[in-house]
């Protein structure tokens, strides 16, 4: 399809208000990945947040998350790698409502390797995503929540 | 919030404790059947002289007094590092850190 000079406009008129209309509610909060927090798919997530879903899985992430979790409400997670360019790291949690779970970006000079609690709301994948150079590496690790807290 | 940063080989580390329910608005009230509204902190930020070295995006999934830890090369002790946090609700809070 050509594209006219007076179509370019008009779709960037469209484009433009749309973007506008969804970012009203959130004008304080600008810098916030709302549309990545909210996606309800892991892969809506990744597009959403990296504008990519190409991941490269490899053990240069380093993922420590416990095998089984007694409490799903405290998993204790940390990624690290020695990867070099690092940008962000990012916590997907597959079964979660929402996975994008935390998203850390790292200026020159902080080092990559970060660790926080997190919620799971039933067993499930666990995936750090490491942005390196622009490109997108990832390491995931199942991990059991136990229900009742008997440990079994 | 309470935070610790410490200082080892030109590398600090810092430990932040940040009081905060970070309820999901999927929890009902048992009480009054309605659902308790998401608090959440949304964004949490490391100023070190002027710059930021580490940014925070979380969501309700990470778990209540939300524990975060990192480390950046430079920092001295006896300086500070500036930490601050907005939540969904656009409550804020600051608090500056000791680098020991």
């Amino acid at each position: 399809m050509a594209l006219t000079r007076r179509k370019f406009i008009n779709l960037l008129t469209v484009g433009s208000t749309a973007c506008l209309t969804l970012l009203t509610p959130l004008t304080s909060f600008a810098a916030w990945a709302s549309d990545a927090f909210n996606a309800t798919k892991i892969e809506d997530a990744y597009q959403n947040l990296f504008g990519s879903t190409e991941l490269i899985e490899s053990d240069a992430v380093v993922l420590k998350v416990p095998k089984i979790a007694e409490n799903g409400g405290a998993v204790p997670v940390s990624v690290k790698t020695d990867m070099k360019n690092v940008e962000s790291i990012s916590v997907f949690v597959k079964d979660n409502p929402q996975p994008l779970t935390a998203s850390f970006t790292l200026p020159k000079g902080t080092i990559a390797d970060v660790s926080t609690r997190i919620k799971l709301a039933q067993t499930s994948t666990v995936t750090a995503v490491v942005k390196a150079d622009g490109k997108l590496y990832s390491k995931s690790q199942e991990v059991k929540v136990t229900i009742g807290g008997c440990g079994g | 919030m309470k935070a610790k940063a410490k200082s080892k080989n030109d590398i600090t580390t810092v430990r932040i404790l940040a009081k905060h329910p970070m309820e999901t608005g999927r929890r009902i009230d048992k009480e009054t059947g309605e659902k308790i509204p998401a608090h959440y902190i949304q964004e949490l930020t490391c100023e070190y002289n002027g710059n930021v070295v580490f940014v925070a995006q979380l969501s309700t999934a990470v778990s209540q007094n939300p524990y975060l830890a990192f480390s950046f090369a430079g920092g001295k002790k006896g300086e500070t590092l500036q930490l601050r946090w907005n939540d969904n609700i656009g409550d804020v809070e600051k608090t500056d850190v000791k680098i020991k």
